[in-house]
């Protein structure tokens, strides 16, 4: 099983489609919407998880291409701006998915990135607006 | 066998002081004892670093050709309110200042992406700063309007000066209600979703001196990345609160008022603060030394996170109502395992000081110290101590009579 998240921009013609039926229907992958922003003739956002084979994922992607939907792998997507952040640890008991652990020695906090769902909690709840969202 | 103040100089001079930070002390103490631990050790550093609300600088301009009176009028620096009631063209910034047109918490909850905190941020970078100003004019001040660049390099005097620092221990603050809320504890999530805390524990410093025996008025500290002063016992100062058997208060006591030339400082250790919902604050890392005066010092200095504890208070009723009532209490060990149980349930924790910053500036004073850089001082007053009655009181509302 092969799994993915990712950022799907659509292009303001294309927010009608039922482009995400068509990625369950024709290519069986299984979806996870994590965040959505779709409004009438405007740019459209959506983070999704995406799980299936290997194979259907990649022509899944192809099909997208195709639809001019522009394609984006989620974790550069909030980034922490290491000069800002002075790892108080405020942002760790906010996250839904654990993104964040304290090390247990130096006390400094580490991002995982490859855990974070664009949820945006820490780059609100963080004081020093270390935590950047990069859409 | 007890040492001065003085001798302990004496040894900074000669580099022959022992200094160890607070961390380290626990080790040497449990290991030696504290009665041979006040033998070797001089002095133990400790540190703190996290936001401040009672926290401010004031700056004093140079006149103006023709001069203008500021006392009375109006002043803004980059749209933010600045107190002018002093003489001419002394002013006052206070780290929660915000610009008269942010839209606060009108859409809720506010963002409060600039105020005060990062004023004196800028100031302290050495960034250029817009000054606005109108007064009323008079004979000796004839100028009534004012704009310019100003720079902390150009001015006279930039001082900060805070009135309430360096809290004694601190509440863990949690939301028992069903909406998400918005504190200077940070987002609280409903239903004990998250716990806060604010302290650096066995790091800070008045957890390291709890009756004030060598923190006084006078006590030369690290502000800032400069030096500064204790310049009184901070505002709230509450001395008179129960305390554990290792003289620790269980809940916030005492406080101190600090000063110190800004422009020694850095902002690396003055950093402005947005909280969602609450508005604009100064993050300030502040070191204190702890001479080693005898056994007993060195015991007090030996205080570890799992003999500190916190009281867990509900910020969507108690604290805002101003009821006493705690849910509990957990230890700072406890607090940093990232998880403690509040009401029965495992409720993740998030610090809002920074321990890894705070171990920083304690290890940096310690080599201040060392170089011979930093000789203590000798408070020359003590602060209102546990039995002197001197206590933090609610206002009392009186009536306003006369038609007002």
């Amino acid at each position: 099983m092969y799994s993915k998240k990712i950022v799907l921009h659509f292009p303001s013609n294309l927010v009608d489609k039922p482009i995400i039926y068509k990625l369950s229907k024709d290519f069986d992958l299984e979806f996870n919407i994590l965040k959505a922003l779709v409004n009438p003739d405007e740019e459209g956002l959506m983070v999704l998880e995406l799980k299936g084979e290997k194979d259907e994922y990649n022509r899944a992607v192809k099909y997208l291409e195709r639809e001019k939907v522009r394609i984006q792998t989620l974790s550069k997507d909030v980034t922490r701006d290491e000069d800002e952040c002075v790892d108080c640890g405020l942002c760790v008991a906010v996250c839904p998915v654990e993104a964040f652990e304290v090390d247990p020695d130096s006390r400094k906090v580490k991002f995982h990135d490859d855990k974070c769902i664009a949820c945006e909690m820490c780059v609100k709840v963080c004081p020093y607006k270390a935590m950047e969202v990069n859409f | 066998m007890a040492k001065t103040i003085a001798e302990i100089n004496e040894k900074i001079k000669k580099g022959q002081v022992v200094v160890v930070t607070a961390e380290e002390m626990i080790g040497i103490v449990k290991e030696k004892g504290a009665k041979a631990a006040a033998e070797e050790v001089d002095v133990v550093t400790t540190a703190t670093f996290g936001p401040m609300c009672s926290s401010g600088a004031y700056l004093n301009l140079g006149h103006t050709k023709p001069k203008i009176k500021l006392g009375g009028g109006k002043a803004t620096l980059n749209n933010i309110d600045i107190y002018t009631g002093f003489a001419a063209v002394d002013l006052y910034i206070g780290a929660t200042a915000l610009a008269d047109d942010d839209p606060r918490n009108k859409v809720f909850p506010g963002a409060f992406n600039y105020g005060g905190g990062h004023l004196i941020e800028d100031l302290v970078a050495g960034k250029d700063l817009i000054l606005k100003a109108t007064a009323y004019g008079t004979d000796c001040y004839p100028r009534k309007e004012i704009k310019t660049l100003i720079n902390i390099k150009d001015i006279n005097e930039a001082v900060l000066f805070n009135p309430r620092n360096l809290y004694q221990n601190y509440n863990i603050a949690v939301n028992l209600s069903d909406k998400t809320i918005y504190t200077y504890m940070g987002t609280l999530r409903p239903k004990v979703g998250n716990a806060n805390y604010c302290s650096a524990g066995q790091l800070s410093p008045f957890l390291n001196d709890p009756l004030y025996r060598t923190i006084g008025i006078g006590t030369k500290i690290f502000l800032g990345g400069g030096i500064g002063y204790v310049s009184w016992w901070g505002t709230q100062h509450n001395p008179g609160v129960k305390r554990a058997d290792n003289k620790t208060p269980l809940t916030p006591a005492g406080t101190a008022a600090v000063i110190g030339d800004l422009k020694q400082m850095s902002d690396k250790w003055l950093k402005g603060v947005s909280f969602l919902g609450y508005g604009v604050t100064l993050s300030i890392g502040i070191g204190v030394p702890i001479p080693i005066l005898d056994e007993e010092m060195a015991q007090l200095t030996a205080v570890s996170d799992d003999q500190l504890s916190a009281s867990i208070v509900d910020y969507s009723r108690a604290y805002p109502q101003g009821i006493p009532e705690s849910l509990g209490r957990a230890t700072y060990a406890e607090l940093k395992t990232g998880k403690i149980i509040v009401q029965g349930k495992e409720v993740p924790t998030g610090a809002i000081s920074s321990y890894p910053k705070a171990r920083e500036i304690a290890d940096g004073l310690k080599a201040w110290i060392k170089k011979g850089d930093f000789l203590l001082s000798e408070p020359v007053a003590e602060f209102p101590g546990p039995d002197s009655g001197y206590k933090f009181k609610p206002l009392k509302m009186k009536e306003v009579k006369g038609g007002e």
